[in-house]
């Protein structure tokens, strides 16, 4: 068996200009794709970390039915119990409780609708991170009676830090909603929609604003990664029961990720359209040596050596120049992904504006997973493998005379 | 006793208008110890002949039998291995592989023999030496002469421990003196180790070196004398 792979090894040698410029083009398909694949996953994986870390959590609670319906009357009964049967799931890192609504904001002459969010200051920056963007003022103390709105919403409403807001709404079952509260921060949101909209005030303020005392739309929960989310979610939806609706990152971000879905399987097509190029230029290589050797195939197989036994051998063949472009594929784009994974992109002009646009941080980045990489190997593999049939079909109709006559 | 014996041999190609009887009637023995050539004018079938007796090529009638096989009915893998074990080649053009050195490409086929490699090394060295080559033991086939790898095929046609050896015209591309050369290795391999050589040649000179000579003409015997 060895001397048969190293016969093969120093076989793909003998025209060692056309065996690289084969290997070449397999290498050149293998770092491209890689980088594709690697800006992809990792727009992915940031996408994903965006919506999980600024807006859903990986496990959210609501009362039964408010996803398809969110209002006001839609709000679950925070009691204790329902708090410590969450806290005392197992895997369960961090949670933090919502009530949001919608309102009008009136400053002097304008009038606004506003998202009011009701969150815990410290638990929903611990996920958030809204302190960290806080632009002008400061972020919500405990026990502060003021707001931290969103700086388009600052700018619309010509508001300043120590300025008044008022709110108008509808309260819990009709009732109206109305109070006055002083601006203490202007918070710079990424999604320029959320920027223009956003309230953010104690959540038992905005329980008393919309006279839902012990009532939140949402209970948002983290673990410790995605993988740690379905224990956590199964033991959650076991122990709450039908009153409450428990969701995961997945459902809740179902657009998103059948977008996520939609834009991999067309890079896949575009990969694949580029190793069928390359497939076919390893063919071609295939093809001529196969041809050039036909009488020494002949001779092989008239001395002893079984047809069986020689197709192996190109097989190898195959195999091995696909092999040596994809190593040395890999080798070369490991270090260039390994730089951008931690130098991303900045994007500026269109491309960049419409990822603010959506929310999202405007850099490209690039994702390391090993499936970058051995997803190239395997796909040139496979391709070496169909490849390879054809000197397996030559070879097994192989006649000797033929060959010895070539 | 006799090591091949061929009945009755007939070769017909008709992809042709006209069908070509490019064997037509042969039969044949050879003993155990023979040096002996075919000779013909061109097209009169030797090269037919010799692949049909080592089972490369299929005889339309009649029998080819190598110590008791029919190797003529034997199926491709099997007719494969017994090549292998029985039947050593050497073609006109050498037909080394040209990524092997002269020791690897005699050692190929106790490669695939499964022989050990204490086993190998031995012989090839022993057959390497004994056509005069031991000092281009690891040379590849393109840093010797035609002489030499004819001499290296030689040596890989023995290092199977063949029954006998078939050579298709293997001095035809030679010059004079390699092909005196090689004539001696095979004639000394002949008489001291009793190896059995069938060859076909155009080459009077090799004629005159044989024991027995066979001379076809459209595909038959129209002579066989021993010497
Ligand atoms: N594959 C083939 N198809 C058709 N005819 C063939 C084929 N091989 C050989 N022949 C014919 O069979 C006859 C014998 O050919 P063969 O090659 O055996 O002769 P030869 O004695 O070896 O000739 P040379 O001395 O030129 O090598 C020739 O007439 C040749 O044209
Ligand atoms: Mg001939």
């Amino acid at each position: 068996m060895f001397e048969h792979i190293s016969l093969a090894w120093r076989n793909i040698w003998r025209n060692k200009r056309r065996t690289l410029i084969t290997t070449a083009s397999i290498f050149f398909g293998v770092v491209l794709s890689a980088f594709m694949t690697s800006m992809q996953e990792g727009s992915y994986e940031q996408y994903i970390k965006t919506v999980v870390n600024f807006y859903s959590g990986y496990i959210q609670i609501h009362k039964a039915g408010y996803w398809d319906d969110k209002v006001i009357n839609n709000t679950l009964v925070y009691t204790p119990e329902v708090e410590r049967t969450i806290r005392q799931t197992s895997g369960v890192t961090m949670l933090t409780p919502r009530l949001e609504n919608f309102a009008l904001a009136s400053s002097e002459e304008i009038t606004k609708g506003v998202l009011v969010l009701g969150i815990d200051p410290q638990k929903e920056d611990s996920i958030t991170r809204i302190s960290k963007k806080i632009i002008y003022g400061n972020y919500l103390r405990p026990n502060d009676n003021g707001v931290v709105i969103g700086s388009g919403l600052a700018g619309f409403m010509k508001l300043n830090v120590g300025d008044t807001l008022v709110l108008i709404g509808q309260g819990f079952h009709g009732s109206s909603a109305a109070g006055k509260y002083p601006v203490r921060g202007i918070v710079k949101q990424p999604s320029p929609e959320l920027d223009r909209t956003v309230v953010y005030m104690l959540v038992a303020q905005c329980q008393e604003l919309f006279s839902a005392s012990g009532r939140l739309t949402s209970v948002v929960i983290m673990v410790t990664d995605k993988d740690a989310v379905p224990p956590v979610f199964q033991s959650l939806k076991k122990s709450l029961g039908k009153d409450f609706e428990v969701m995961d990152w997945q459902e809740m971000n179902r657009i998103l990720l059948k977008q996520i879905e939609s834009d991999r399987a067309q890079g896949v097509i575009t990969k694949g359209i580029l190793y069928v190029i390359i497939g076919f230029g390893i063919l071609g290589t295939i093809m001529m040596m196969v041809a050039e050797r036909k009488k020494e195939m002949g001779v092989l197989v008239a001395i002893g050596m079984q047809k069986s036994k020689l197709a192996s051998v190109l097989v190898f063949e195959t195999i091995f120049i696909g092999m040596v472009g994809v190593i040395a594929g890999i080798v070369a784009s490991i270090p260039v992904i390994w730089y951008f994974m931690f130098h991303p992109i900045l994007m500026t002009g269109q491309a960049g504006e419409m990822m603010l646009e959506m929310g999202f941080d405007p850099y490209l980045s690039f994702s390391i997973m090993p499936s970058v990489f051995y997803n190239q190997a395997l796909t040139v593999f496979i391709f070496t493998l169909i490849i390879g049939l054809y000197p397996v079909f030559i070879i097994s109709r192989l006649k000797i005379i033929k060959a010895l006559r070539n | 006793m006799n090591i091949i014996e061929i009945t009755d041999l007939h070769k017909v190609y008709d992809q042709e208008a006209v069908p070509v009887w490019a064997v037509n009637g042969i039969t044949l023995s050879f003993e155990v110890g023979e040096f002996a050539a075919i000779v013909g004018p061109s097209g009169s079938g030797k090269t037919t002949l010799l692949n049909i007796i080592g089972g490369l090529d299929d005889p339309t009638k009649g029998n080819v039998v190598i110590d008791g096989v029919t190797i003529n009915k034997l199926g491709g893998r099997q007719r494969t291995d017994f090549r292998m074990k029985n039947i050593g080649f050497v073609f006109q053009a050498y037909n080394l592989i040209p990524v092997f050195t002269a020791r690897e490409n005699v050692e190929f086929i106790m490669h695939l023999q499964g022989k050990n490699k204490n086993e190998r090394d031995k012989r090839t060295k022993e057959l390497l030496e004994a056509v005069g080559l031991a000092d281009r033991i690891d040379s590849r086939p393109n840093k010797l002469s035609g002489g030499q790898q004819q001499r290296v095929a030689v040596a890989r046609a023995l290092a199977s421990k063949p029954k006998f050896i078939l050579a298709d015209e293997p001095t035809a591309n030679l010059d004079s003196k390699s092909t005196e050369n090689l004539l001696d290795i095979m004639e000394k391999l002949n008489r001291n180790e009793n190896i059995t050589f069938i060859f076909s040649t155009h080459d009077q000179r090799v004629v005159n070196k044989a024991r027995r000579v066979i001379t076809i003409e459209d595909g038959a015997v129209v002579s066989d004398i021993r010497k």
